[in-house]
This record gives C-alpha cells, sequence and structure tokens, in this order.
C-alpha cells in the first residue's frame, strides 16, 4: 500500500517536457541549412586538382569570385585535353574570355577572377588566360589553392 | 448496405493527421543538409595583374632591384641568372629585399625592389605556384616581423599595438581599413609577360 501513498503526493500535472515546439526549433534549423546550402552551383567539365601553398589569403566576399576552371577534360578513366570552362560553359576559343569577363566586370566592378587550376596544367594556357584577363581589366586575380600540411 | 457504411462511420473517431511523426521528418531532413553543407570559404595566393599597356614601355627598373626568377619547362629554377632550388628561394628574396643598398647587387630599398617570375610555356602550373608561393611567404616574414614589433626592418613605426602575426594584425581590420603593414612594405611581385617567340 505503499505505493497508493506515493502516488497521491505527486502533483496532478504531467511529468516530461512539452515536445510539442520541438518540430518548430527542428524547421527552423532545417530551413536555415537549406537555405545556406548550395548543393552544387555547377557542372565542373573539367578536373581541377588545386596545387598546395602557405601564403594563402581568404575570399570572405564570395559574391565577388568569378571562376574559371583549367584542366584536363574529365572523359571517364583517361583525361582528355586541357581545357577552359567558366560558369557552366566550356571555352572554345580563348579570345572569347575577355568579353564574358569584361561583361562580368560591368555587374561587379570589384571582381576576383578564381584561376582553379588544375596542378598538371601549363603555363601556357594559364599565361593566356591572364593576358585574356587584362584585355577584359579584370585584374584581381585568385590562384586557388588549399592549405599546405606543415611538413613536421 | 447503406446502413452499415453509416454504423461504421458513426464508430470512426475524429479524422486528424497524426503530427507526432513530424519531428521525425523534420529530422532527417535536417540531418541530410547539415551533411550536405559545406560551409567552405574560398582560399589562393591572391595577385594583381598589371593593367593593359597601350603602346608604351614598361617602366624601367634598374637591374639591381631586379631579382629575376625563370622556370624552365622542367621546373628548374635560374635565380639570378644561377641554378637554384625552391628551398633557397624565400632567404634569398628576404635578403634581397631587406638589403637598404648594402650589397651592390641587390635592391637599394624595399619600395623599389621587384621579384620578377618568368615562366616557360611548359613549365608546369605547380612549380609555378611554389615558387610565388616562396616568394610570398619571404614577405610574410617580414609582415609578421613587422606585426610583432611594430617597426619595419627600417625602424620605422607603423602600428601602434603589436600582434601575434601579420594574419593576427589582417583579421583586425574592416573590409575599407588600410593595410598599414602592407602600405609600409609593399610587395612588387611581377609576373612577366611570356616570351611570344617561342
Amino acid at each position: 500500500m505503499a505505493s497508493q501513498r506515493f502516488e497521491r503526493r505527486t502533483s496532478d500535472t504531467e511529468p516530461g517536457f512539452t515536445t510539442a515546439s520541438l518540430p518548430d526549433i527542428v524547421f527552423m534549423l532545417l530551413i536555415f541549412f537549406m537555405v545556406t546550402t548550395v548543393l552544387r552551383e555547377q557542372d565542373i567539365k573539367v578536373r581541377t586538382q588545386l596545387p598546395e601553398a602557405e601564403a594563402l589569403t581568404k575570399i570572405e566576399q564570395k559574391r565577388l569570385i568569378s571562376k574559371i576552371h583549367i584542366g584536363p577534360l574529365k572523359k571517364g578513366e583517361n583525361q582528355g585535353e586541357t581545357a577552359i570552362q567558366i560558369d557552366d560553359a566550356l571555352i572554345e576559343n580563348r579570345r572569347a574570355i575577355r568579353q564574358i569577363m569584361y561583361n562580368k566586370l560591368q555587374n561587379e566592378p570589384r571582381l576576383i577572377a578564381s584561376l582553379k587550376v588544375d596542378v598538371g596544367s601549363e603555363m601556357e594556357v594559364v599565361n593566356g588566360v591572364q593576358q585574356e584577363l587584362r584585355e577584359a581589366g579584370a585584374l584581381r586575380i585568385n590562384y586557388s589553392s588549399n592549405r599546405q600540411n606543415p611538413p613536421n | 448496405m447503406p446502413g452499415l457504411l453509416e454504423k461504421r462511420r458513426d464508430n470512426r473517431e475524429e479524422g486528424e493527421i497524426p503530427t507526432a511523426g513530424m519531428a521525425d521528418i523534420a529530422f532527417l531532413l535536417l540531418i541530410f543538409f547539415l551533411l550536405v553543407t559545406t560551409i567552405n570559404v574560398d582560399t589562393g595566393i591572391g595577385m594583381t595583374l598589371p593593367p593593359k599597356l597601350e603602346d608604351q614601355d614598361p617602366p624601367p627598373v634598374k637591374e639591381r632591384n631586379l631579382f629575376n626568377i625563370r622556370v624552365n619547362a622542367q621546373g628548374e629554377l635560374l635565380v639570378e641568372g644561377e641554378m637554384a632550388t625552391i628551398g633557397q628561394l624565400r632567404q634569398r628574396v628576404k635578403a634581397h629585399v631587406t638589403n637598404f643598398g648594402e650589397e651592390p647587387d641587390l635592391s637599394v630599398s624595399p619600395d623599389d625592389a621587384v621579384i620578377s617570375i618568368k615562366t616557360d610555356a611548359q613549365t608546369p602550373y605547380d612549380t609555378y605556384i611554389q615558387v610565388l608561393d616562396e616568394v610570398w611567404m619571404a614577405y610574410r616574414e617580414i609582415w609578421n616581423q613587422i606585426a610583432r614589433t611594430g617597426q619595419t626592418p627600417q625602424g620605422d613605426q607603423v602600428l601602434n599595438q603589436t600582434y601575434d602575426s601579420y594574419e593576427a594584425y589582417r583579421s583586425t581590420l574592416e573590409p575599407q581599413e588600410e593595410n598599414q603593414i602592407r602600405e609600409a612594405f609593399k610587395a612588387q611581385i611581377s609576373i612577366a609577360e611570356p616570351d611570344t617567340g617561342d
């Protein structure tokens, strides 16, 4: 009969949290992550294995970045020729870069051209693209690279 | 028949969607987006290309102020006319820019010193980035020193307070604020125009 005495002492309100607002909290978080997630901006058709470097700078303002991918074409297992990709399109004629970049520069004067170049590329392509960027007046560039693991 | 249906309806409880599973669904979606999200910051080596010159020669640079680095197709380095390795580069660049006119072959002052990197058409991009990185790191080390002491190597007072490193100083800057260290000790790295001949 001890248990009956115990029961009598408990308050009328049910114990436990109210989980009614839990979905609201979760939905709020969900919406946050849905908004911040960028699944994949573009379909990258060239392989770009970035080099490693130490003297890195961060680009905080993502809006300013315009990516230029340079690397071998992805063709299954074997690699194709070196190609240049800006946004979604592969650049057939290198001289077209200046017009594309010039137009971009009109929309965003503080544009930073982020060069995502594959480590195996030759400087001839990079120099060619740089000359085009100079023609367009897009002088701020960034050689995209990953942080080097300190040798220790 | 109609009577039977009606009877069933009577027995039925009030129609309501059970919302207990809602939280589970939301959690599942949440976990998916948590995994998929990468808040990555773009990092890289920043450079400013020289503006397009309209039929005019680039400004002349005195030979002693110029520090020539040439990288050939095999990734070998020619520094000031001699073979060198990437490992030596940082010290040599530092010696060049902080010479203050002492050695007759090195720069007159940091403001006059120009580091020129020239590559061949077949130079691997990887080697080029390594060379560029070493040159930048040479400047970074000097900037680190300025940040720690608040003074340039010449002894000019630049900062009112000291920082642990150049990056620590940089992180305190507002986007529009002037970078005092870089202003006091300018890095002048020139990416030479490629030869059109070969």
